[in-house]
């Protein structure tokens, strides 16, 4: 009995102090947040980019941390729930005082962690391509706008194929729709009529692609050069890819340009019928350039799975880390403040053999890669811009926001400043 | 008119005579060095060029770039192609390289554009192939390519064609390239209506493609045939949306069926249904990773294999939850639905950790794969084989219902419950094997469904709603039913579809359940009697 008791005491004693050296190890590490959902429907794109910032976390450790402190990377998991995600990132801020968060994918998980990064001033890393109309004080967006998407793709198959006429399909909601919106904007500003452009909508998670395939076969037959512009959100896109195969729509006939299809969405594809057909991303895993092979077998060997894929986010999270990195140590501290001010205009290596810049505007430079399905699933890039392209917040091509700029340098510190008005505070979301 | 043909032949045949005489070496080099550029026109150039050489390699060469095996060596801008045994031969002469020739290779840059351009050119290169479907292809290939170039091909190769559809499509072929010559008016007349007889969506985009610079009865003729077309094709349009809708209808009543016995025939409101379905699914792609493993000549067996072995995966864990945690709720509908919505979850996330979060490809056997057409309408082979599968898993089921002694005895529970036990029956257990049965239906149907689906940790998720509408729709506890409401809701999405949009249209379709159940409550076929009231 006596010795139960002591044993407890010993075990307790034990627990206390590894506990209190836990904490007092804590004030000497710098702690970076991860803010992606580790189950439900958005695991499947999200878990990689945990894995990926828990590498770089690492990497820079052995590298001799930051500011002469280690890193410590603090996992949580909002659950694909978008309210679960304010309160997730909540949670990092107050209570565990990250400081940065790296984390989420969809639009309207960013959009329901904004007030929350706002009202707390911490600093977001945004790594997925969006729709863009948005720039915030905390929130920096590594992923590409829709110029740096969306844009160069409709004007390579302008070119190259001389496509004339348009089928523009995409899951219904927020970034499709906007993303969608821009790109009607800019066909018409380029010639393109009204009847020789189709827009079509599906529910999340669509599985029954027949008559779209069917109805864009037949849109494909009125003698012009047809395209697909795919705004199709990850899941669905596997059996609308399946269809397209099934009923024999080849590439040469009618080319696909996707915006969310990458390596890991193929993962779960048979490729050998999609040869061809087209993705517009900031980087493939097929770029061949030595900084590439360098991260992929950093990848595989922390992975321990030589098989898994990279792709576009977790080169924008690579760039994003790096940044923060350079920032902070330009700063010389980890505060919000300072690191806000000293972001703007670090410049850091992208995967893609060049180098990426934050801009005034929270987002940065990148080259613009289109790349044809191979049939290992793979992409090979058929097409680049010739030089970067920077993040454009605001489209020109919407009639709401083509007088805004934003700008979070010194003076005029605004994230949609009217040019036309001389004014700060448009529309949107801004300071 | 009988006239003109032959002139032209007789064109063609002093171009096909005359051309490899006429070019010379120095154009076939430039050919060569433009496969070496990184511009797509150079190369494009480059293999009409080499076409129109009849260099000895040609088809050779064109074959590798077609499959990327078309290679600079970057030490010296040396065009080489890799056979399929894996040797490296000089482009020019097709001999085999010695030594290490494998290293420093570039493949040759390839866009739609180029394949477009090859497969048209491969076309004409392969239309004197001695095997007919060759043939036929080659010609479909430059149908769709137009190129005028290959008119003295097609003139060739009809001269010599026996076989009457290799002849139609050539002859279509030869029409197509006809109407970007400047060919008199009565030619292109004549061209347009053998176009016109293809009837289909090609001969649709060609015909509506001839621009504004014909001559006005060329383009009257061309836009009557359109329309033509346009009439014909409107009438097989809405056999085609029903055809659809009965495929989505049989997806529908997969899914459902193993839930119109849990369901229905037991009152268990089990929303870990979609995960038996996920269960199904995910046993289909072990067996095929087995098969690819230890026994790849099996694989177009592979879903054969995996439907026993997904109903009994699905049916064990279905037997598991009902012993473990249903047959403890029964009564209790707020109770049982709540944990089965748990024990979903828990089964997304097993799956997950298991097998990660990320898509796991199932493939399609070779026999499920493609399409073919039947009047004006395309039906799928993987479609189609999914509606004869649901036929049969529905007709068996109700064998089984009807004419075993365990289908006897299930009925007689669902119908009374008290009077079967006092016959001997015993309940509990057959409550297991009836939720069992249910469950591994649902197995199979995600064997199905992995060839249409993602096969991810949601899989499940996406079919539960529909697999609800459809059995109470149908009225609860009636097999007849479920197949009538699914094929119902099946063919209504897809005619409202193209009018409406895939969101609109589901949206109405709940809108008109929603309506449909307030007038009648038990759905379709209700069933009738004493048990049914109590």
């Amino acid at each position: 009995m006596n010795n139960t008791l002591r044993a407890f005491a010993t075990a307790a004693a034990v627990a206390g102090s590894a506990f209190l050296s836990q904490g007092a190890m804590a004030a000497e590490t710098i702690k970076v947040g991860i803010l992606h959902s580790l189950s439900g429907t958005m695991a499947i794109s999200e878990t990689t980019l945990k894995d990926v910032m828990l590498m770089l976390i690492d990497e820079q450790n052995k590298k001799g941390g930051l500011l002469g402190k280690k890193l410590e990377p603090v996992v949580v998991d909002p659950a694909s729930n978008w309210p679960l995600f304010a309160e997730k990132a909540r949670e990092l801020i107050s209570k565990q005082k990250v400081a940065a968060v790296f984390g989420c994918w969809t639009s309207v998980s960013r959009k329901s962690v904004l007030p929350v990064f706002e009202e707390l001033n911490g600093l977001l890393f945004y790594p997925v391509q969006y729709e863009g109309e948005e720039s915030q004080r905390n929130v920096f967006y590594t992923g590409a706008a829709p110029n740096q998407q969306a844009i160069p793709a409709v004007d390579y198959l302008m070119k190259e194929e001389s496509v004339k006429r348009w089928v523009l399909a995409g899951t219904d909601y927020v970034y499709p729709r906007t993303t969608n919106k821009i790109l009607e904007a800019y066909l018409k500003s380029k010639g393109v009529k009204a009847e020789d452009i189709m827009i079509n909508y599906t529910p999340f998670g669509h599985a029954d692609w027949q008559t779209i395939v069917a109805s864009i076969k037949k849109f494909g037959s009125a003698g012009k050069k047809t395209a697909v512009v795919s705004t199709i959100n990850g899941d669905a896109n596997v059996p609308f890819y399946k269809e397209l195969g099934n009923q024999g729509v080849k590439a040469t006939d009618i080319p696909v340009v996707a915006f969310s299809v990458g390596e890991e969405e193929l993962a779960g594809v048979d490729t050998k019928p999609l040869v061809g057909h087209l993705a517009a991303w900031n980087y493939f895993m097929s770029v061949d350039k030595p900084v590439n092979k360098e991260f992929i077998k950093k990848w595989h060997a922390f992975i321990k799975n030589p098989k898994r894929v990279t792709n576009d986010p977790m080169e924008a999270h690579f760039i994003g880390f790096n940044m923060w990195i350079e920032a902070v140590k330009k700063a010389g501290t980890t505060d919000p403040n300072a690191v806000i001010e000293s972001i703007v205009g670090v410049s850091v290596p992208n995967l893609s053999g060049g180098y990426s810049t934050m801009m005034p505007n929270h987002h940065i430079t990148k080259p613009v890669l289109i790349g044809e399905v191979k049939a290992d699933g793979q992409f090979n890039t058929v097409w680049e811009t010739p030089g970067l392209v920077v993040g454009d917040e605001w489209s020109d091509y919407l009639p709401g926001s083509k007088d805004l700029i934003a700008d979070w340098r010194a003076p005029m510190s605004c994230g949609n400043f009217n040019a036309a008005t001389g004014k700060c505070g448009g529309k949107g979301k801004g300071s | 008119m009988s006239l003109l043909p032959r002139v032209v032949l007789l064109i063609g045949l002093a171009f096909a005579v005359l051309s490899p005489a006429r070019i010379e070496a120095a154009s076939v080099d430039e050919a060569f060095s433009g496969f070496a550029s990184a511009g797509y026109d150079t190369i494009e150039k480059a293999i009409e060029t080499l076409v129109a050489s009849g260099h000895p390699t040609a088809e050779a060469v064109l074959n590798a770039l077609e499959g990327g095996n078309l290679f600079v060596r970057e030490a010296d801008g040396a065009i080489v192609y890799k056979s399929k045994d894996g040797k490296v031969l000089d482009a020019r002469t097709g001999s085999p390289i010695a030594g290490n020739a494998a290293e420093g290779l570039k493949p040759v840059r390839v866009n739609n554009r180029i394949r477009r351009a090859v497969k048209a050119a491969l076309g004409s290169l392969t239309l004197l192939n001695p095997r007919p479907e060759s043939r036929r292809a080659a010609a479909e290939a430059v149908f769709k390519g137009r190129d005028p170039t290959a008119l003295p091909h097609l003139e060739a190769a009809l001269a010599k064609e026996k076989d009457a559809g290799v002849r139609r499509v050539m002859k279509q072929a030869r029409a197509a390239a006809l109407l970007g010559t400047d060919a008199p008016e009565a030619a292109k007349l004549a061209a347009i209506e053998a176009i016109a007889g293809r009837g289909d969506l090609e001969a649709r985009a060609l015909l509506a493609s001839l621009g504004r610079d014909v001559p006005p009865a060329v383009a009257k003729a061309a836009a009557a045939a359109v329309a033509a077309i346009d009439g014909r094709l409107a009438v097989w349009n809405t056999a085609q949306s029903v055809y659809y809708g009965i495929s989505l209808g049989s997806v529908l009543l997969l899914a459902a069926i193993g839930l119109a016995i849990t369901f229905g025939v037991m009152g268990v409101i089990n929303m870990a249904h979609g995960e038996m379905v996920m269960l199904g699914a995910y046993t289909t792609f072990a067996v095929q990773e087995t098969i690819r493993q230890q026994a790849p000549e099996l694989f177009d067996y592979s879903l054969a294999i995996a439907v026993p072995l997904a109903f009994l995966v699905a049916a064990a864990v279905g037997i598991l939850i009902e012993r473990t945690v249903i047959r403890f709720l029964y009564g209790r509908p707020l109770e049982t639905l709540l944990a089965t919505w748990g024990l979903s979850l828990v089964l997304q996330q097993g799956v997950r950790s298991i097998f990660g979060p990320t898509n796991r490809e199932v493939g399609t056997p070779a026999w499920m794969s493609g399409a073919f057409d039947l009047g004006g309408l395309t039906l799928t082979y993987n479609r189609l084989t999914i509606i004869v599968f649901a036929v049969v898993v529905l007709a068996l089921l109700m064998l089984i219902t009807r004419f075993t002694s365990f289908g006897l005895r299930m009925r007689a529970v669902t119908q009374n419950r008290q009077m079967a036990a006092s016959m001997g029956i015993r309940t509990p257990w057959l409550d297991s094997l009836t939720f069992g049965l249910g469950s591994g239906i649902a197995g199979i149907a995600g064997v199905a469904l992995s060839q249409i689906d993602n096969v991810s940790p949601n899989l499940g998720q996406s079919y539960i709603i529909d697999s609800f509408m459809v059995v109470v729709f149908g009225g609860v506890g009636n097999l007849w039913g479920t197949l009538v409401a699914a094929l119902t809701l099946g063919v209504a999405n897809k005619l409202l579809e193209p009018f409406a949009g895939a969101v609109l249209g589901k949206i109405l379709i709940l809108v008109f359940i929603i309506l449909f159940i307030q007038k009648r409550p038990r759905g379709l076929f209700a069933l009738k009697g004493r048990a049914v009231e109590g």
